[in-house]
């Protein structure tokens, strides 16, 4: 393997390794635009310059493979200064609206000027215009006075997407990213190509000013739009979701998410949350505190046998949460009736990139716990369902007139007439636990946000249950 | 000096089949045939041949890179993107005798063992690429060429970038008119991914000479690094604009004098641009102490790149002048990387403001920065055109520059 000295320090990597590449194994970072990992190498901003000995003229790092014996150099004069020329000239036509731009406080171009230049502009003529404010696609916003051309967006588009909505018109310094005449950037991951901007040209039209992102704080999460279960940042301030954003796991997802997740956040915030524990009255669910709401819980399951108790699962939730609730009703309720449930396959929403039919981010991991999909009515008297449940298998259950149901539930649906306790359960944004996806990858997320109202975790339910269930 | 590429040039209907036969067109072809490739190859090395696009790379050296035993298909392709200003040899032997070039384009494929050829014309030249392929018809048409042999022209939507080797394969494939990055070179995947050739219509036009003659008629010519004859396309401030065709070394005062029949009125010389308009310009007195030679005008710090010589006489602006340079260079960077998108459009705002009489103290300097961060920190050598013109102007015309701003407005 050849040995490459970066900065003093030596580095064994792979044949074929890039000196950028290398530089990240042992830990120098060296500036760039337009490379990034998962796409192919367009070489055309220039950022990642360095000084190769031997070489009079820099080198681009994101292409050059190393050689052993190489003696690279990333802050030497020429490196600074071409760095600092790179700088130079994408600021001369960029606008500087950092105080309007969204993408302020996680920008490439604003990091690097800090930590690299900080010259005053030595321009002194008009500035290039071009578009800006644009909307071109349903979830993105164009701005091209802020495009450094790094074609991140565009290669995306064609590599990743292979939708080959995007490209660069015009040339010189006229030329801009820009949508196919009579086309919009519909593909199902243009977000992506918003997460991949290293600046401020692509912006998201969904979380466009809606928070600077200083104040946000970022947990890793996995997302739960589906069985692929994409690694994500979960950005959140304030008791409330932002936005997610892919995280890298090349196992998994890649850098990449798809739309229908990133924007899947809404769910945790959405107006239709369960916050408080209802009960059934006459006909109406009321507030009712989660003392009562679990009194009367215990009370209705003393009233039946152990075998008229049902349980169903939700692939929807996680393993933990699953396991309690299997755990508590197998071995202390001794019921064997242990089913599972989830979202139906919906074929419209796979493609062959990331999205899954499969809805349930933790079919795999609820499997494991039992086997039996709830299908037909078992004939049990009370049934303990998690959310996850369909309709169509909700409504069979409920035609058996059974002494009670009791759902735990983070929304409300149409489901919400049936049961006669609702007990309101945080989502996976608000608690820590796993997922197995379709590939059977366990994946563990943390807690990001408190759970909002009086939800709590299924584990926490239980914890609770069983101090009242004797 | 023996006539190379201009033999036919003043032939009435030089450009037909049965004008161009009668004067020895494909009359190499017969011996071309009873050689194997790699002695055609080692002909052409011997003869010291160069690449008339505008680098001088030995052309024998580079048909040499072509991998032995590839299994994919062999690729040549003719550069007829001619547009730097400044530069229409090429048009010349398309107009003139585009036999010559098929002559010439059957040798080469031959040396290379490629089947398949593709002429790129320059979007412009849409009557030169007419003649061109009316005599590629006759030529077919007489047998000439095989079914082995196919000559495919493209024609090119006007960007000077596709001029670029590189990028005049993207742009055939169809992408962008974006150089790429080499390594690869396209000796080893070039068009399609596979090795390909790219020679200028001149290099290939010489080829013929090459193989009825011989290397050694070849090699009598010129200077010991600079062998041959070179077109060398004059415009400007001269009495007879045109093509000529010269023995490489010829001095360039001699030049000026018995060939362009020197300044219009006898004006005095300011200064000449020996290579098209990317090539640092030469004074006056460095022009007239200069030859016309590879290794001669590299010594003057400048290049003979395509022969395509501007000559400029005290009657022009040089502010003026640049400011044509950096306005053509601005107009046609390809936008691919950041020091030449940004910097040539930079450049010229600069000149404009400094020829309209709005120059600034440091003005000059700022240009002399711009055009260090450019040069040699992109992909091609497109940000090196404009730097080169801009450094060379700048330093050797400062008075001119500083007039401008002294006064406040263009002095002519």
């Amino acid at each position: 393997m050849p040995k490459v000295t970066i900065d003093g320090k030596i580095a064994e990597v792979e044949e074929g390794t890039t000196i950028l590449e290398a530089a990240k194994r042992i830990g120098i970072k060296i500036p760039h635009f337009c490379y990034h990992p998962y796409l192919t190498i367009a070489g055309n901003c220039r950022m990642c310059s360095v000084e190769v000995e031997g070489q009079a003229k820099p080198v681009i790092s994101c292409r050059e493979p190393v050689k052993d014996g190489m003696i690279v150099k990333t802050n030497s004069p020429m490196a600074v200064e071409v760095r600092k020329s790179v700088l130079e000239f994408i600021l001369i036509n960029h606008p500087v609206d950092c105080p309007v731009c969204d993408q302020s406080g996680e920008c490439d171009l604003q990091d690097y000027y800090f930590a690299h230049s900080r010259a005053p502009s030595r321009l002194t003529d008009e500035k290039v215009h071009k578009v800006k404010a644009k909307k071109i696609g349903p979830n993105v916003m164009l701005d091209a006075e802020r495009c450094v051309e790094c074609t991140r967006c565009v290669r995306f588009c064609q590599e990743i997407a292979k939708t080959n909505e995007m490209t660069i018109t015009e040339r010189s310094d006229h030329s801009e990213i820009a949508i196919y005449n009579g086309r919009e950037i519909t593909n199902a991951y243009s977000l992506c190509a918003v997460d991949i901007c290293p600046v401020g040209a692509l912006t998201s039209a969904d979380f466009r000013f809606k928070k600077r992102v200083w104040f946000l704080k970022s947990t890793p999460s996995v997302c739960n739009h589906c069985a692929t279960a994409c690694n994500i940042f979960i950005d959140h301030t304030d008791h409330t979701v932002y936005r997610y954003r892919p995280r890298e796991n090349k196992e998994v997802n890649g850098a990449w998410m798809c739309d229908a997740g990133a924007l899947s956040y809404k769910r945790i915030n959405a107006e239709d949350r369960v916050l408080f524990p209802m009960i059934g009255k006459d006909g109406e669910m009321a507030r009712t505190s989660w003392d009562e709401a679990l009194a009367n819980v215990a009370d209705v399951m003393k009233i039946v046998e152990p075998e008229e108790i049902a349980v169903i699962l939700s692939a929807q939730a996680s393993c933990e949460e699953n396991e309690s609730v299997a755990g508590f009703f197998r071995d202390t309720v001794k019921t064997p009736n242990i089913f599972w449930s989830g979202a139906d396959a919906d074929p419209s929403f796979a493609d062959n990139i990331l999205k899954d039919a499969d809805r349930n981010p933790n079919e795999s991991g609820v499997r494991t716990l039992t086997d039996k999909r709830i299908d037909g009515a078992p004939r049990a008297k009370i049934y303990f369902i998690m959310d996850g449940v369909t309709e169509k298998e909700l409504m069979r259950i409920v035609e058996t007139k059974p002494k009670g149901i009791v759902l735990i539930a983070s929304h409300y649906g149409s489901h919400q007439h049936y049961p006669d306790v609702i007990l309101p359960k945080a989502t996976f944004a608000e608690q820590s636990g796993t997922f197995v996806n379709r590939k059977g990858i366990r994946q563990k997320f943390e807690k990001a946000i408190e759970p909002r109202g009086e939800s709590l975790s299924a584990v926490d339910i239980i914890a609770r249950l069983r101090t009242i269930y004797k | 000096m023996k006539k190379v590429l201009t033999k036919n040039f003043d032939i009435p209907d030089s450009h037909t089949l049965k004008v161009a036969r009668a004067n020895g067109a494909y009359a190499s072809l017969d011996k071309l045939f009873k050689m194997k490739p790699e002695d055609v190859i080692e002909e052409v090395k011997k003869s010291g041949l160069r690449g008339r696009g505008g680098a001088g790379f030995s052309t024998g050296m580079k048909w040499g890179f072509i991998p032995k035993n590839t299994d994919k298909p062999v690729y040549l392709v003719v550069n007829s993107d001619e547009s730097e200003p400044g530069t229409f040899k090429d048009r010349a032997i398309l107009e003139k005798d585009p036999h010559l070039l098929i002559e010439g384009i059957i040798i080469a494929a031959r040396a290379i063992n490629s089947r398949t050829v593709y002429v790129y014309f320059r979007g412009e030249y849409y009557r030169q690429w007419e003649r061109f392929f009316g005599a590629l018809k006759e030529a077919k048409d007489a047998g000439l060429i095989g079914n082995d042999l196919q000559i495919h022209t493209h024609r090119g939507a006007g960007a000077y970038i596709c001029g670029e080797e590189t990028a005049l394969l993207n742009s055939i494939e169809g992408w962008r008119g974006w150089p790429r990055i080499r390594p690869p070179f396209p000796a080893i995947a070039g068009l399609f991914g596979c090795p390909t050739i790219v020679n200028n219509v001149e290099t290939l036009a010489s080829l013929p000479f090459i193989m009825n003659e011989g290397a050694a008629a070849y090699a009598a010519m010129g200077t010991e690094k600079s062998k041959g004859t070179k077109l060398i396309s004059v415009c400007g401030h001269v009495k007879k604009p045109g093509v000529y065709e010269i023995e490489l070394g010829l001095p360039i005062a001699k030049f000026l004098v018995e060939y362009a029949g020197g300044t219009i009125e006898e004006r005095p010389l300011k200064a000449v641009i020996p290579g098209g308009s990317s090539v640092p310009v030469l004074t006056a007195a460095e022009a007239l102490g200069g030859c016309l030679s590879y290794e001669a005008c590299e010594k003057a710090g400048t290049m003979l790149g395509s022969g395509g010589m501007i000559v400029i006489d005290e009657s022009a602006c040089v502010v003026r002048c640049l400011a044509d340079i950096a306005k053509f260079y601005h107009h046609e960077s390809c936008g691919q990387c950041t020091p030449c998108r940004e910097g040539c459009g930079w450049i010229k705002k600069i000149c404009d403001r400094i020829e309209a009489g709005d120059g600034r103290d440091g003005d000059l300097e700022l240009m002399l920065s711009i055009a260090d961060n450019m040069q040699g920190k992109t992909i091609c050598v497109f940000a090196d055109a404009l730097a080169m013109p801009v450094k060379s102007f700048v330093t050797k015309f400062r008075s001119d520059f500083e007039e401008h701003m002294r006064l406040g407005r263009c002095p002519k």
